[in-house]
């Protein structure tokens, strides 16, 4: 069977190594570039860095982008590709995000910023994304700003100090977790898993 | 969040694929197998995070060692941190496009604190660990005026920052140091005891509150572990984050998993993974 090929965007933060990894351990096959390409079957969006970072890369290629998304193709975003869905960030405000969903990311109001670590998240409605994900797993996050969703998108939340944060968001063929995925052990392994197959055309 | 669980892998970069070492730190030395291997076996029991530790601390194998790191991240999908041999932040910047999630610096952070700055402006502070070799003094000492002086089961003590793997004192507070690193950027505090290094009697727990206690960001015992209450105390009396240890892993006694379900039953919060 041939292997879904599946763009990692770079968008000039470094590591894109993890995640391609594990989107071919999973039996996709990993295509990192700083272009989209309209004949992948899935699209992975990796942020590290500040959301103005992110954002500033993804305008060149935003309108590839969004005719991807159109097709109803899987996208994927992790951790700043889930908050560059959103209307704008705290973090660069002079910066719009692609509004794809309605809300703002916000800086977590917490004594210890970032949130760091393995915190267990809670499923909240069934996804495609985590399907054979039980609730109360843990996933691995990095992230100082968090996701106020003005809609209802989120599938999945993880509490931290006492408030709640968003941990993954889906609608049709968008999906995002804050967390990473690369990074979490075989929990986030069959996250990958469950895109690829999306992204296969999985029934 | 859930406590934290680090095996540490003690490496020998003299030959081409790096080999493990097991044994007392600095010490004797018994050759343990494949790096990536051993991540992965680790990984597989539940390990949260792994660290490679260049013993030798040499700068001239760091190819080497992001060579570890490359074929590890291949099939460990866990953080990965790489401490030894670090003195630069391209150092960082290649570690990190290795694959690697952190990396460590001991010697150069204290000989060059700027380091610390730098590198968390380049990569960002959640890839920064300060690790800290403390040795224990009584406070009674005459280099112990003007230090934070803490009480511990061996009497009022203080501790001072040792450099080149715990061969060389500096006369620097360990404690006011911590707090040094986090005001320069610092995402974690790896706190390694050398005085219970090696010795399995257990981390120094007074020693871990006293820094937990005063700093925001995560702090990782180290040192002195072999047994599961040890992991216990560190997170209870030491109010550590995370707990680093080796030996009590790599001889076999307990496996990642054991030592997990230990905390679990004892209410510690721990990631479980089953299989």
């Amino acid at each position: 069977m041939e292997l879904p090929e599946i763009g990692v965007l770079d968008c000039g933060s470094g590591n894109l190594r993890s995640i391609s990894k594990a989107v071919s351990h999973e039996g996709g096959l990993p295509r990192i570039s700083t272009r989209m390409d309209p004949d992948w079957s899935g699209l992975v969006l990796p942020g590290v860095g500040a959301f103005g970072h992110v954002m500033r890369a993804v305008r060149s290629f935003q309108n590839d982008l969004l005719a991807f998304l159109h097709e109803g193709k899987p996208f994927l975003g992790i951790c700043l590709g889930l908050q560059v869905l959103f209307e704008s960030s705290e973090e660069s405000p002079e910066e719009p995000g692609l509004g794809l969903a309605k809300g703002k990311v916000a800086r977590i109001s917490a004594a210890k910023v970032p949130h760091m670590g393995w915190n267990s998240v809670q499923v909240t409605r069934e996804s495609p994304l985590f399907e054979g994900i039980e609730t109360g797993e843990h996933f691995y996050f990095v992230h100082s700003y968090a996701a106020n969703p003005r809609e209802d998108v989120v599938v999945a939340t993880c509490e931290y100090e006492g408030q709640g944060i968003v941990a993954a968001v889906w609608r049709d063929n968008v999906h995002a977790c804050q967390f990473h995925p690369e990074k979490s052990g075989r929990a986030g392994l069959r996250i990958i898993s469950n895109f690829v197959g999306l992204s296969r055309g999985d029934p | 969040m859930a406590k934290r669980i680090i095996p540490c892998l003690d490496c020998d970069l003299a030959v081409p694929q790096g080999r493990v070492i097991k044994g007392i730190r600095f010490r004797k030395h018994v050759y343990a197998g494949d790096p990536a291997e051993r991540a992965r076996q680790y990984e597989q029991q539940g390990a949260d995070e792994i660290v490679f530790l260049d013993v030798t601390a040499s700068h001239e194998r760091r190819e080497t060692m992001a060579a570890v790191v490359e074929r590890t991240t291949d099939e460990v999908f866990i953080p990965v941190t790489v401490g030894g041999g670090i003195r630069r932040v391209d150092d960082f910047v290649r570690m990190l496009r290795a694959g690697a999630d952190k990396c460590s610096i001991t010697t150069h952070a204290l000989q060059e604190p700027d380091l610390v700055s730098s590198a968390a402006e380049v990569v960002g502070s959640q890839a920064v660990v300060v690790s800290i070799d403390a040795q224990r003094h009584e406070a009674g000492d005459a280099n112990g005026k003007g230090r934070n002086v803490i009480d511990t089961p061996q009497g009022p003590s203080w501790y001072e920052c040792w450099t080149y793997g715990g061969r060389q004192g500096t006369g620097v507070d360990a404690i006011a140091w911590a707090v040094e690193a986090e005001e320069r950027g610092a995402g974690e505090i790896l706190l390694n005891s050398i005085e219970a290094d090696g010795m399995q009697m257990g981390y120094d727990c007074a020693l871990t509150e006293a820094v937990s206690r005063r700093l925001g960001i995560p702090v990782i015992a180290s040192g002195g572990c072999g047994r599961p209450e040890h992991f216990l105390e560190a997170f209870t009396k030491g109010r550590a984050d995370a707990a680093l240890a080796a030996s009590i892993f790599h001889f076999g006694r307990y496996t990642v998993r054991e030592v997990k379900s230990y905390l679990a039953n004892h209410g510690v919060p721990v990631r479980l993974v089953c299989g």
